[in-house]
């Protein structure tokens, strides 16, 4: 099993590289627009110009990787954060420590200082949609499964459909067309700010219900189709035909295997989680991590994007990691194998 | 899985019953397909038909329904904020949506496809290499790839395929590995290999078609999941480029006026929702019809 946790760990520690290598590959595959966007439309041409020599823009894509990792690990000091340079970089934290993604040119301050707070704030609102999307799926999926074919089946199946086909800026729109404008109950933008008249925790319900709703549906389906499964298998059968009560077959004896797949389904929403908060703070003006990428692509922040690609795909791939690791766990075909 | 194709077994189990009737003649045993294809059809009928329908130009700005821009005999679904007709929005758009949706899925299957025979029919270095790739970019939170994606080439429908391609494919490759590495050690094979058969033919004409039924489902939800992606990425601003009508910009656009005037995002939302779910819906009857042979 150790062994097995540190052959995963390796792999994903290298995807990690090559996933990050990706990324600096596509925004800044072109070295001039990587000095322009530093110094922003309004510098003059001869300003980037300089820039472009003093980075080294010049150098293949891999030996500027390889810089940029150096300064990500604290072994080069920025080179933006040289004061020749005339920028007003400045970081609290010096220009060499472990963890410097680099100054944000989009809020003007380091990117330490910006990302974290996002980072919190989006946490807090996946985190409370996660709470509620697995006992959500988990109910609903196995009283789908348990009967397959019968009236709550079907219908929970269709419930499954539907919410898998709204797309989060859907669920969105009709969920703000019905509660804020038709009834007035709730506020229609999430600033995380008591001074709209409205409290923190009524502008949390509409977004975390826009990710619930499009989450859960593809969950049930999942563990709906696992359910339905393990009802067929010749154990349960028997299980039925020597007196157990239908309700003691269930949860004693087909939920516990029916987990072990959607086990692996449920970390990866974390994964969709994240693309799904891009959306869903994009419709409330929730100021979290997921807009903060988006403002970033659109301005042109390049440290920053980086920054927060890397981090999500950190988060993507740990929980890749925790799921393969609990697969193995659960599964003793894996686990002995 | 679901992923034993009822095809394998009826050729290995039972050679001389004849071929079950193909997925097409069987789809009108399947109700909730039926609806599916209902609402594509519906889409693709208007979609084909939009020059012919008396409908005002997409573009057309009409000034006097700027004044009240609610759904009236002349304007069915209202006016957006510019005065244009959201019904001839909503048709000259599907035409968008509906060539690029399923243009970009056929080009990530013609991607992914090769990448997931040659990993699952080779095996060894072959299978590594594809699948250390693949797993690179399935790693990836999707929508934020999309964003840095487009938001450095820039949005245009051609960029759009680029994007679904090389998200989708690893995908596809997937799914195509895991079905090539199920029917690999059956006996039609094996056949074809004493037969001398070269391994392109044996992959595209022997495994493929064997593997049908999982890939036309998941053909059909990659659709649906491409009409989302398109529609995210114009509500994000990252759509095909204005005045050309873009169902995701149009929710957008509608988003700023939504107190006051809710049909403007409403209405593209529904027809947005409604396409997706013919997919979805379809690809949920033709698993059900292939899992029930």
């Amino acid at each position: 099993m150790g062994r097995f946790i540190f052959k995963r760990a390796a792999s994903l520690v290298l995807t990690l590289f090559a996933a990050s290598f990706l990324v600096f590959a596509v925004t800044e595959f072109s070295p001039s627009n990587v000095a322009r966007k530093t110094l922003g439309p309004f510098a003059l041409q001869s300003q980037v110009d300089i820039l472009y020599q003093k980075l080294g823009l010049h150098d293949p894509l891999a030996v500027r990787y390889s810089r940029w990792l150096g300064v990500l690990l604290g072994l080069k000091a920025d080179p933006l954060q040289d004061p020749a340079l005339g920028l007003q970089f400045k970081d609290p934290r010096g220009d060499k420590y472990f963890g410097n993604f680099g100054y944000s040119t989009l809020y003007k301050a380091p990117v330490n200082d910006v990302i974290w707070g996002r980072l919190k704030a989006t946490a807090a609102l996946a985190g409370i949609a996660f709470a509620l999307i697995v006992p959500l799926s988990l109910v609903l999926g196995v009283l789908a499964g348990m009967r397959e074919g019968s009236g709550l089946d079907r219908t929970i199946s269709i419930f499954g459909i539907v919410a898998t086909s709204v797309p989060e800026f859907a669920s969105g729109v009709f969920l703000v067309a019905l509660f804020v404008v038709g009834l007035g109950w709730l506020p229609g933008t999430s600033p995380l700010d008591a001074g709209s008249g409205w409290p923190i925790w009524t502008q949390m319900v509409l977004p975390v219900a826009v990710l619930v709703l499009y989450d859960s549906g593809y969950v049930v389906r999942m563990v709906r189709g696992s359910m339905a499964e393990v009802m067929n298998k010749p154990y349960i059968r028997t299980a039925i035909l020597k007196g157990l009560p239908m309700r003691e077959v269930v949860v004693r004896h087909a939920v516990r295997n029916a987990m072990i797949a959607p086990f692996t389904v449920i970390l990866l929403q974390i994964n969709f989680l994240i693309s799904g908060v891009v959306v869903t703070e994009m419709v409330f003006a929730y100021p979290g991590f997921g807009r903060m990428i988006l403002d970033a692509s659109l301005f042109g922040d390049i440290a920053l994007i980086e920054a927060a690609t890397l981090i999500a795909l950190t988060i993507a791939i740990l929980t890749q990691l925790v799921s393969d690791v609990g697969y193995a766990f659960l599964n003793p075909q894996i686990r002995l194998a | 899985m679901t992923a034993t194709t009822p095809d394998a077994a009826a050729l290995t189990a039972a050679p001389v019953e004849r071929a079950p009737p193909s997925l097409l003649r069987r789809l009108p045993h399947s109700p909730v397909a039926m609806v599916g294809l209902g609402l594509i059809l519906f889409w693709v009928a208007l979609a084909v038909l939009a020059p012919l329908l008396p409908l005002d130009p997409p573009n057309k700005q009409d000034l006097m329904a700027l004044a009240d821009p609610r759904p009236s005999w002349r304007h069915w679904l209202g006016t957006d904020f510019k005065g244009r007709d959201i019904l001839s929005r909503l048709i000259w758009g599907a035409r968008t949506v509906l060539s690029v949706a399923p243009l970009a899925a056929l080009s990530a299957y013609v991607v992914g496809c090769p990448l997931g025979l040659a990993a699952g029919y080779y095996g060894g270095k072959v299978d590594t290499l594809i699948s250390r790739l693949s797993d690179i970019i399935l790693s990836f939170p999707i929508i934020i790839l999309y964003v840095i994606l487009i938001a450095n080439i820039g949005p245009s429908a051609l960029n759009i395929v680029l994007a679904v391609v090389l998200t989708a494919a690893p995908g596809i490759a997937r799914i195509v590995r895991g079905l090539t590495l199920e029917q690999r050690h059956l006996d039609y094979i094996a056949a074809a290999q004493l037969r001398r058969e070269n391994a392109l033919y044996i992959m595209f004409v022997e495994l493929l078609p064997n593997c049908r039924g999982p890939l036309i489902t998941d053909f059909c939800l990659r659709v649906g999941y491409t009409i989302i992606t398109i529609g995210i990425l114009g509500f994000l601003g990252l759509g095909l480029p204005p005045p050309d009508p873009d169902w995701g910009t149009m929710v957008k656009e509608g988003t700023a006026m939504i107190s006051v005037r809710p049909h403007m995002s409403l209405f593209p939302a529904l027809a947005i929702v409604s396409l997706i779910l013919g997919f979805n819906l379809l690809a949920d009857g033709v698993r059900e019809l292939s899992l029930r042979e």
